[in-house]
């Protein structure tokens, strides 16, 4: 008998071990509602501002006449505007490329990757014969990146795992740097983001988990422009001081494909505009 | 493409003006890191706006006002009314944007 139930508490970390990205969603999405049962789901896309009245009363005010407008203006303007052979970005996408953020990131069975929408316009400028763009600074790459948020407003994101090893792979890799402590401070993702969301991180209030992926590219009022995902993980990890990773590269892919799958559900609200 | 981006709201005999000018504001104090050269003063000095063709604000602006500054003020005003808003920069340069009040 004894030896029965030492044998079921062994087995108990191990099953854990093998649990699904679907258990995993749950177990996320249920621990928020514990954490703030006042928050519908459907809020979360609001990121901070869910979980914090006073800031989004400041926040709604200013999404009247949101400072990203200009950004997003610019972000048509170079979306049309053809490479050196004619083609444009549109011509890279389904529906030409309006209304289909909510497709990205996906797993791409052929190539083994996670594909981000950021990683498909290098694609696209690549095969037509152009540069690849930087992830940072909020130049080009976070300005179409924006203008194709805009279009997709209110789609929701539906991100599948295909039944592959790499697939689970990929998302097992971006689930293990979302929690394991890195860097001189020793911090993960999810000790802020998990852990100590909702209270204070000195004057700030460190967002929800869920719903990170939905609003970005993102206009920082701090930096006066835009920042896409990839530059926004590389702040964080720098400000652990932790060694980033490079926009694009395959950690930085799949940390997007583990934090867009926990936000599934909701719907595409960016750019978003933030402190 | 105009350089303003305007909205203006009335309620309760008061119309709200929001307006966002796209200017990059240079200030004049700054360097351009590759050639070393001072960039040249760049802003604009001079906001103004009219409602039905009177006047209701006049701005000074100086180099200390950000890049694509945002603006709002509010007067006594109706639906219907329209507002202009222009500037006048340092460098002669000068935008005007016209729109209905909501």
């Amino acid at each position: 008998m004894f030896r029965k139930i030492l044998a079921v508490i062994l087995l108990l970390p191990a099953l854990s071990v093998l649990a699904s990205p679907e258990k995993d969603f749950d177990k996320f999405v249920s621990y928020f509602k514990d954490r703030f049962p006042n928050t519908p789901y459907e809020d979360y896309k609001n990121g901070v501002y869910s979980i914090d009245a006073s800031a989004r009363e400041q926040w709604e005010a200013m999404e009247e006449f949101p400072p990203y407008e200009l950004n997003v203006d610019r972000g048509e303007e170079l979306f049309n505007k053809p490479f050196k052979n004619g083609n444009t970005y549109g011509s890279c996408f389904e529906n030409g490329g309006v209304g289909i953020r909510q497709n990205y990131p996906y797993f791409d069975t052929d190539r083994n990757k996670v594909i981000t929408l950021e990683g498909a316009l290098n694609d696209c400028r690549v095969k037509n014969g152009e540069k690849p763009l930087s992830y940072f600074k909020g130049k080009e790459l976070a300005h179409v990146s924006a203008y194709m948020a805009y279009t997709s407003r209110g789609n929701v994101f539906n991100v599948q795992i295909p039944n592959t090893e790499e697939a689970l792979n990929a998302y097992e890799d971006g689930k293990r740097l979302y929690f394991t402590k890195k860097g001189q401070l020793n911090f993960s993702c999810a000790d802020c983001h998990v852990y100590q969301t909702g209270t204070k991180l000195r004057a700030d209030i460190p967002s929800p988990a869920i719903g990170h992926p939905t609003h970005f590219p993102v206009y920082r009022s701090g930096m006066g422009r835009l920042v896409t995902l990839h530059e926004r993980f590389a702040g964080c990890l720098n400000r652990i001081r932790a060694k980033s990773f490079k926009g694009g590269s395959d950690e930085l892919n799949n940390l997007e494909f583990f934090t867009t799958f926990m936000s599934n559900g909701l719907e595409v609200n960016g750019p978003g505009s933030r402190k | 493409m105009s350089t303003i981006k305007m909205r203006s709201k009335e309620s309760n005999g008061v119309v709200t003006v929001k307006a966002l000018i796209k200017h990059p504001m240079e200030t004049g104090q700054r360097k351009n890191k590759k050639t070393g050269d001072m960039i040249p003063a760049h802003y604009i000095q001079e906001v103004h706006s009219k409602a039905n063709g009177k006047d209701v604000i006049t701005i000074h602006w100086g180099p200390a006002v950000s890049k694509n500054p945002y603006l709002t003020f509010k007067y006594k005003g109706n639906k219907g009314d329209d507002v202009e808003i222009s500037w006048v920069d340092n460098q002669g340069n000068k935008d005007t944007k016209i729109g209905k009040v909501k």
